[in-house]
């Protein structure tokens, strides 16, 4: 299968490991990846503070440049969700009908990395190896629009010497929200000491998650605390380790 | 007689950021608030998993809810006809100043120096105890939490439990204090007998009662009201005359429809399966109730919101507070940080529409759109789609006056979304970024200082630096020489 990815703008400017990773895993598993360097931002940073006519000419170039694409690919719950939620709206909003046409084609073939694996590839084991303990923090938006469910964990499970620790109240938000780690920045740092005091007590080395956006939050507290607790996007424990298997002999 | 003003939904001191950081300063009240709403939360998501027809209600609450307010002029007319037939009397109230108007002077036709009150969100929402104390009536709360609120000057931080930001032996303090009890216990059961001590003297003596109202009845004239102290049932009993203030949007086409929301609307509130008390009545009957009977309908800024079509399902709510109970916000600082009436998700984006958005614009962004208001509204409002559509609009009234043009926000937004149409801009901006944080990056390679409104995350959290090398670098480098010269020919962007 030919695979678009679309690198979110703050996974290319502050996390391109993850895009990195991404393009490991989906290339093992024997698709070609192509990236359209053309691509900018899902526009949710605007949508979601009430820019929302700034929004529209972000959303109307993302569906330009993949409204061919065959499957878009993209390592963020949050775009994701970004997409399936609000841009027919927007589209509707500035009343171009052709728009949301071409909004309502290209929506079937987003995804979202882990549910590509799973949903659409029918992939659990991707034959990485990650020989630590892991705890795995489920972003809003996976659950509550995409719903995930355990799908990033059962894709964990698999990895090889990865010991997955649970952690409590695992559904509760970590309190980035984006601008609203900003604009309320006290109530947002309270809700992150009790999701940073939920991960610190699973006793995990790395806490992951299919958002680098919760994950820049989470760390940016666990760094702040000198804690010795990491943070690894789901893409990059997938893509750790190889042991040089051939995935047809993992799956088997 | 001396007026309120108008709008008293707001609590109107301060904004929500400011109001918050007073809140999460009290470390006393955030344990209460997280103890009790991680309770309330526990109870109803073991009730609701058990109802295998859970999400089938919920489109049935919804359906009904939105249905009743597309008719709203037909079913409060029906309700109106009804109510009159069965010989109740129907008061219409624009605003809070007419409804106060209204309700005083039926106090004051009866010569009454003392009310009873069963809880009502829309009393609280005009003003009407200190509108009445004004003029020299005094207005007695029956409902336990709201009995606790009234004696101890305290404000209500939650729909349905309003003191639980208090715990036991706050209450009991103040009980001793208020009620001249200073031997009284702190073991739950002491404590509601002096309450009921307190209240029983009320319920056989004062003749004037005020209700609010769970649901109008169009169909039949009825209101619904569903309570767990039997406070309620007193109240709308024993007195000789009964006053109800109900918003207009609380009208539901047919008793048939009561089935959905009173198995909802409780499981949703407080996790009981069934409310203790769950009373319907109808007009007057003689020998049997209140020899008078009075409706006012409240419309007090709903009619904007109904001509709103992107916010409309605001008046969908029943006001259950399941989306305090599970907002990861309102843990935080507990129900006063919205200095509203109103107060968790709903508040933020009932509140801010009351008020035509005047004091309450800094309720839209009081939430991480984390979406689990959502996933527990028995009507299902989709309170983080309100709330983006209402930041809209404080966005656009903000970007129309003077001062809005300067403001570094919209300054931003707009320079972010000139760079984000268009991918080159952004590759240039990208590189700006990682020579221009150099200054900012401490030898760790983190963040640990930005300025001017990025600050509040840098008070807490660290930032990781911008690496020198992005995807597209990346890509560009590494990957584009291979892989483009075979897909580049076919593509045809235009972006």
């Amino acid at each position: 299968m030919r695979v678009s990815l679309f690198i979110t703008c703050y996974n290319d400017a502050l996390f391109p490991e993850t895009g990195k990773a991404v393009v490991s895993v989906l290339e093992r598993l024997g698709h070609e990846i192509e990236f359209r360097p053309e691509q900018t931002c899902c526009g949710q940073m605007h949508w979601n503070t009430g820019y929302l006519r700034e929004a529209v000419p972000i959303i109307r170039h993302f569906v330009q440049v993949y409204r061919d694409a065959e499957m878009v690919v993209i390592p963020s719950s949050s775009c994701v969700s970004m997409m399936r939620d609000h841009y027919i709206k927007a589209a509707e909003m500035e009343g171009d009908a052709r728009l949301v046409t071409e909004i309502e084609s290209l929506l079937p073939r987003i995804y979202e990395f882990s549910e590509f694996l799973v949903r659409k590839l029918g992939v659990e084991d991707v034959g990485a190896a990650y020989p630590h303990k892991v705890t795995y923090h489920a972003s809003c938006h996976s659950m509550r629009s995409l719903h995930l469910g355990d799908i990033p964990i059962r894709l964990l499970k698999q990895v090889r010497g990865l010991d997955l620790q649970p952690i409590q109240n695992m559904q509760e938000c970590c309190g980035f929200g984006g601008t609203f780690s900003i604009k309320n920045a006290d109530v947002s740092s309270a809700m992150l000491a009790d999701k940073v005091r939920n991960v610190l007590n699973t006793g995990a080395e790395v806490c992951t998650a299919v958002d680098n956006s919760c994950l820049m939050h989470l760390y940016g507290s666990l760094h702040r605390q000198r804690t010795f607790v990491r943070t690894a996007h789901l893409a990059e424990i997938l893509a750790s380790g190889h042991a040089g298997a051939k995935v047809e002999e993992v799956r088997a | 007689m001396s007026e309120v003003p108008a709008q008293t939904a707001h609590w109107n001191r301060q904004d929500f950021p400011a109001a918050a950081r007073e809140m999460l300063e009290n470390s006393q009240t955030r344990k209460n608030v997280q103890h009790a709403t991680n309770v309330i939360q526990a109870k109803r998501n073991k009730v609701t998993a058990e109802m295998p027809d859970w999400e089938d209600l919920r489109e049935a609450g919804a359906q009904v809810r939105a249905h009743a307010l597309r008719h709203l002029d037909y079913y409060l007319t029906q309700f109106e006809a009804n109510c009159t037939r069965a010989g109740g009397h129907v008061h219409w109230a624009s605003d809070a100043v007419e409804a106060n108007r209204i309700i005083l002077g039926l106090v004051q036709q009866h010569q009454a120096k003392e009310v009873i009150k069963i809880k009502t969100m829309t009393s609280e929402e005009i003003g009407l105890n200190a509108h009445l104390e004004a003029n020299g009536v005094r207005p007695v709360e029956t409902d336990l939490a709201e009995l606790i609120i009234q004696l101890g000057k305290d404000r209500p931080s939650h729909f349905v439990v309003p003191a639980l930001h208090m715990n036991r032996q706050q209450v009991r303090a103040m009980f001793q204090r208020e009620m001249n009890l200073p031997d009284l216990g702190d073991r739950p059961e002491d404590l509601a007998t002096a309450a009921r001590t307190y209240l029983r003297e009320k319920f056989l003596r004062v003749k004037v009662a005020i209700s609010g109202g769970n649901f109008l009845i169009a169909d039949s004239g009825g209101i619904c009201i569903t309570e767990s102290e039997g406070n309620g049932r007193m109240c709308l009993t024993l007195p000789d005359v009964l006053i109800s203030i109900v918003g207009i949007e609380k009208v539901i086409p047919s008793f048939r429809d009561l089935e959905v929301f009173l198995q909802t609307l409780p499981r949703s509130a407080t996790g009981e399966r069934m409310n203790p008390y769950n009373s319907t009545w109808c007009g007057v009957h003689p020998g049997d109730g209140p020899k008078e009977f009075h409706v006012v309908l409240l419309d007090n800024g709903r009619s904007p919101i109904l001509a709103d079509k992107e916010a409309r399902q605001t008046l969908q709510c029943i006001r259950c507070a399941a989306c305090l109970n599970a907002c990861p916000v309102y843990h935080q600082t507990g129900g006063h940080a919205y200095e509203s009436v109103y107060a968790g998700p709903i508040g933020a984006i009932l509140t801010p529409q009351l008020h035509s958005m005047g004091e309450g614009r800094s309720l839209p962004y009081a939430s991480s759109l984390c979406g689990a208001c959502y996933q527990v509204c028995p009507v299902k409002i989709n309170i983080p789609e309100v709330l983006i559509h209402l930041r809209g609009k404080v966005v656009r009234e903000d970007q129309a006056t003077f001062a809005g043009k300067f403001s570094l926000w919209n300054i931003g937004m707009q320079a972010a979304a000139f760079l984000f149409k268009d991918a080159s801009r952004l590759a240039m901006a990208e590189r700006i970024g990682q020579i221009g944080q150099k200054p900012l990056v401490s030898k760790n390679g983190f963040i640990e200082w930005l300025p001017l409104m990025l600050n509040g995350w840098t008070q807490t959290r660290d930032l990781k630096a911008m690496p020198a090398q992005s995807f597209r670098d990346w890509w560009a480098k590494e990957k584009a020489p291979q892989a483009n010269s075979s897909q580049r020919n076919e593509m045809g962007h235009d972006g």
